[in-house]
């Protein structure tokens, strides 16, 4: 009974991204029919059948406001770095002063962590090296970070990112460690001041 | 959207997104390793594309070409930083970066700790 | 709008031109690599200039297919290239 239980959770768990593929075909066909409807139902049963992946752990909450917030967010500042590294490209006297940060999330959840580094990448002026999943720790190439106090800004921008993310898809587990840790950091910053 | 108004919003955003190739070119040529290039490069694949894709979805504002501009640009932004990623690891990984230009660092221990 | 496209042409231009320069010189694998992605970028950003000003989206499919398969290059030679390759 629990082993039929678990099934259907796990079936559920996969729901979004099924209907995803369905509506993906559908946004490639550009027309919304009942039957391309169940053509792309059906091609997003075999292709899950057949390129299976190990199924990905989803939070089960989306707050659509944080959600459409977080994207907003994004694009101004893709836009913003756009024209921060164009102006840099075509600037006379440019000077390089990169930095290889290494910066550690307050979350532990792949599903954070990978939105993260995504939204981190397309950023223009960041780029992921490499990923360390036990310590949730990204490690970037930043460009244009003059000093110390560049660097902390741009980690405090990554840290920004990330709590808009977890108050958008993470779960509450994730909201709640986030909310410690800006406790604890805030009580750190109380006693230093 | 058509006339006047179409015009000039179909004028600023093609400049923009044509100032972005160009710069990305330029970026090319003058930034100095393979790392930083990779930066400039990132730019006409995000921002160049989303101005230009938007316009055109502006000018023929049909269901059809809005999703097909939506499917357009999140491919890209989801492909682009799989491709950056990787490049960037594989010209970490074979010394293609100039440590005279960094600042910092913090990969470096972490690497060496692995190593051993 | 006839000069509008012709700045633009100009610009997308010397961005492809770059990118080309790029390619023909680039210290290592890596930067041929990164150019090609920008060569390709600036074709698709030329392909849906050329749609705007004409008021078409035939291309649209071109720049879908574009933006799916354009990192598989990239994303092959940065994944088989030997790690002592210094090239």
């Amino acid at each position: 009974m629990t082993s039929r239980r678990a099934r259907l959770a796990s079936l559920i768990n996969q729901l979004p991204l099924f209907l995803g593929l369905a509506l993906l075909w559908m946004l490639l066909w550009g027309n919304f029919s009942w039957l391309n409807l169940v053509t792309g139902a059906v091609f997003a049963a075999v292709v899950s059948v057949v390129f299976y992946l190990p199924a990905v752990q989803l939070s089960g909450r989306v707050n659509p406001v944080r959600l459409v917030l977080y994207l907003s967010w994004l694009l101004f500042d893709i836009i913003r770095a756009s024209i921060q590294v164009a102006f840099l490209a075509l600037a006379p006297h440019y000077r390089a002063s990169n930095a290889v940060l290494a910066i550690h999330m307050r979350t532990r959840s792949d599903l954070v962590l990978t939105w993260t580094a995504v939204s981190t990448s397309i950023v223009p002026g960041s780029i992921v090296i490499d990923t360390d999943r036990e310590n949730s720790t990204l490690y970037l190439h930043v460009l244009n970070m003059k000093d110390r106090e560049a660097t902390e800004r741009f980690r405090q921008s990554v840290l920004a990112t990330e709590r808009r993310i977890v108050l958008a898809l993470g779960s509450r587990e994730d909201v709640k460690a986030l909310a410690g840790a800006r406790r604890e950091s805030k009580r750190q910053a109380g006693e230093n001041g | 959207m058509s006339g006047l108004a179409g015009d000039i919003v179909t004028a600023v955003l093609v400049l923009a997104g044509s100032l972005m190739c160009l710069a990305a070119g330029v970026g090319l040529l003058r930034f100095p390793d393979v790392l930083s290039r990779l930066h400039a490069a990132t730019k006409p694949q995000i921002f160049g594309l989303m101005a230009i894709t938007a316009d055109v979805a502006v000018n023929n504002f049909t269901l059809g070409t809005l999703t097909l501009v939506v499917a357009i640009v999140v491919f890209q932004a989801l492909t682009a930083p799989m491709a950056a990623h990787l490049v960037a690891r594989s010209a970490y990984d074979t010394q293609h970066l100039r440590a005279d230009l960094l600042v910092t660092d913090e990969l470096a221990p972490f690497r060496r700790q692995n190593r051993v | 709008m006839t000069i509008v496209a012709i700045v633009a042409g100009i610009m997308l231009g010397i961005g492809a031109l770059c990118a080309v320069y790029r390619i023909v010189r680039g210290p290592s694998v890596l930067d041929r690599v990164i150019a090609s992605d920008v060569l390709v970028a600036t074709i698709m950003c030329a392909l849906g200039a050329e749609m705007a000003f004409n008021r078409h989206t035939d291309n649209l499919p071109v720049l879908l297919v574009l933006a799916l398969f354009g990192v598989l290059g990239s994303l092959s030679v940065a994944r088989f290239l030997p790690k002592q390759d210094r090239a």
